[in-house]
């Protein structure tokens, strides 16, 4: 068993197109490392070049938002379900739109 | 023809052709718009703006519009006085109001955003626009949208005020009243939009629509004499109208029409929705969504969409935030009416309390110039007010009746 990861359709090319992806860790910043060890390239979207999760992306373990938990030391677990949602998306939106 | 170069992340620096890009594709961040300041420099003077309509299309050149404006023409360069009353009342020097609750057509700031929005909306050929609005855009929208032929879907928090889903209805707008905060609303629009080929105003024509609140800042630069106040107090919902009252003054600065601009930046918001007070007394860089809880309605958004960048104008220019509770809200509403005759709405009364605290303070010091930005009319927002005010005196239609029941008020008055 593993965590699910959930990926923004913006990043799903990264992902050969799956929005679901397995990964692990004992940390939010565990998981990104692993995720970006299997998709390389993606986590260069979600944290800024310090490695800080980016101001407009945000992360949310069992749908709470890690800005009220510990941040990027945020603990998880196998089974547990972990989303990426850009913060002005709403969810599920590219952010182009053609007329 | 266009002094605009394209679209420009505020977080990465990506660039982006002027289209429908609300969002940087690569870091998520919000996009705005970026112009060509050498060529307007060249044709902005202060000489040419003297001779143009009183609109907020005056500054047309620094509006992100590709042709001529459409929407809105009529809308903007609304009143800027000294307020020596409510001056005295405060126990300061030299106070002034850029008072946006007598805008054309719909009695709000919203005016000026829906303007440049729509424009730019009809430009890119939508036949439809939409909006998530706590009510004065909703308002704008509704009228704007009617009188450019174009059709309109509304939403809504289903708990409003009458005032403000009335002066939505009869504009015949397809009005959507969502059961849920605004924030809620949003979120929802944004799926939709992502969905339907319309313009949402607030979300896909954001960078666009955003420009329009920098209006408000030229004129009150231009009002003011080509200067700009050593204060300034502004009400916060999205975050929004701080951080382009900043852009406006640099650019100002920058085309040299004014020669600088020091101003401190106060952000004003309701003691029960103050996430980017918060987030500006803590000097924090993120910004804590809360669920908002107060009669200030129009400025109840939990999660603001441009908390960081008032934010960052804010604490850059030296300035502070504060809060206001629902009574100061209200006290502070009828003060402006009893001394300047003017009947905000509750976003109103939250502006003048936080500038009457901060003075109180000492953060304000009371000789140095400030303005108060009042941004929607009283009209709108009478539920909070319902008691609060006393009651007109009944009388029977007699002069008899007149002195039994006013006996008190007119005794003294020598009668003829």
């Amino acid at each position: 068993m593993a965590i699910t990861v959930r990926i923004p359709t913006p990043l799903q090319r990264l992902t050969n197109g799956q929005g679901e992806v397995s990964c692990d860790g004992k940390t939010v910043t565990e998981l990104l490392g692993d995720l970006e060890r299997r998709y390389p390239g993606i986590k260069e979207r979600i944290c800024d070049p310090q490695g800080k999760l980016r101001r407009f992306v945000n992360v949310f373990v069992n749908e709470e938002d890690i800005r009220f938990l510990q941040g990027d030391q945020t603990a998880v677990k196998d089974g547990d379900e972990v989303s990426i949602i850009p913060a002005i998306a709403g969810g599920s939106y590219s952010g182009h739109v053609t007329v | 023809m266009s002094y605009v170069i394209g679209l420009k992340c505020r977080e990465c620096g990506r660039r982006y052709p002027k289209e429908v890009v609300f969002v940087c594709e690569y870091c998520f961040g919000g996009v705005e718009v970026d112009y060509d300041y050498d060529a307007i420099r060249r044709v902005l003077t202060k000489t040419a703006l003297a001779s143009r309509p009183k609109s907020l299309w005056r500054y047309r050149e620094l509006l992100p519009i590709e042709g001529e404006p459409t929407v809105g023409l009529t809308s903007g360069f609304t009143p800027f006085f000294r307020a020596d009353r409510l001056a005295t009342a405060l126990g300061v020097r030299e106070l002034y109001i850029k008072d946006d609750s007598v805008s054309h057509p719909t009695l709000s700031f919203k005016d000026r955003v829906v303007s440049v929005a729509l424009t730019r909306a009809k430009e890119f050929g939508f036949d439809t626009v939409a909006c998530a609005s706590t009510g004065n855009l909703a308002n704008s929208v509704s009228a704007h949208a009617a009188k450019a032929g174009l059709k309109r879907f509304i939403f809504i928090p289903a708990d409003l005020e009458m005032g403000k889903v009335i002066a939505s209805l009869i504009y015949q707008p397809t009005l959507i009243a969502v059961e849920g905060t605004y924030d809620e609303v949003n979120r929802l629009c944004a799926e939709i939009g992502a969905k339907y080929p319309w313009a949402f105003v607030n979300i896909n024509i954001r960078p666009y629509y955003a420009e329009g609140s920098k209006t408000y800042g030229y004129e009150i630069a231009e009002q003011l004499g080509w200067r700009v106040p050593q204060h300034i107090v502004i009400p916060a919902a999205g975050g929004s109208l701080i951080t382009k009252i900043g852009k406006a003054f640099k650019e100002l600065t920058l085309l040299g029409l004014l020669s600088e601009a020091h101003t401190k930046f106060y952000c004003a918001q309701a003691t029960g929705c103050a996430p980017i007070v918060t987030t500006i007394k803590a000097r924090a860089d993120i910004v804590k969504p809360v669920k908002p809880n107060t009669i200030a309605k129009s400025l109840a958004i939990g999660n603001p969409a441009d908390g960081y960048s008032a934010t960052k104008t804010v604490l850059d220019s030296g300035g502070w935030a504060e809060s206001a509770s629902d009574d100061e809200i209200i006290e502070a509403m009828k003060l402006l009416a009893e001394t300047e005759g003017v009947f905000t709405e509750t976003a109103g009364g939250v502006t003048l309390a936080v500038t009457k605290k901060l003075i109180e303070q000492g953060t304000i010091p009371r000789d140095e110039s400030i303005v108060v930005c009042i941004t929607g009319n009283g009209l709108k927002t009478q539920e909070p007010l319902m008691n609060r005010l006393g009651s007109a005196t009944r009388i029977k239609p007699t002069l008899a009746s007149f002195e039994d029941n006013l006996g008190d008020r007119i005794r003294g008055v020598s009668a003829r």
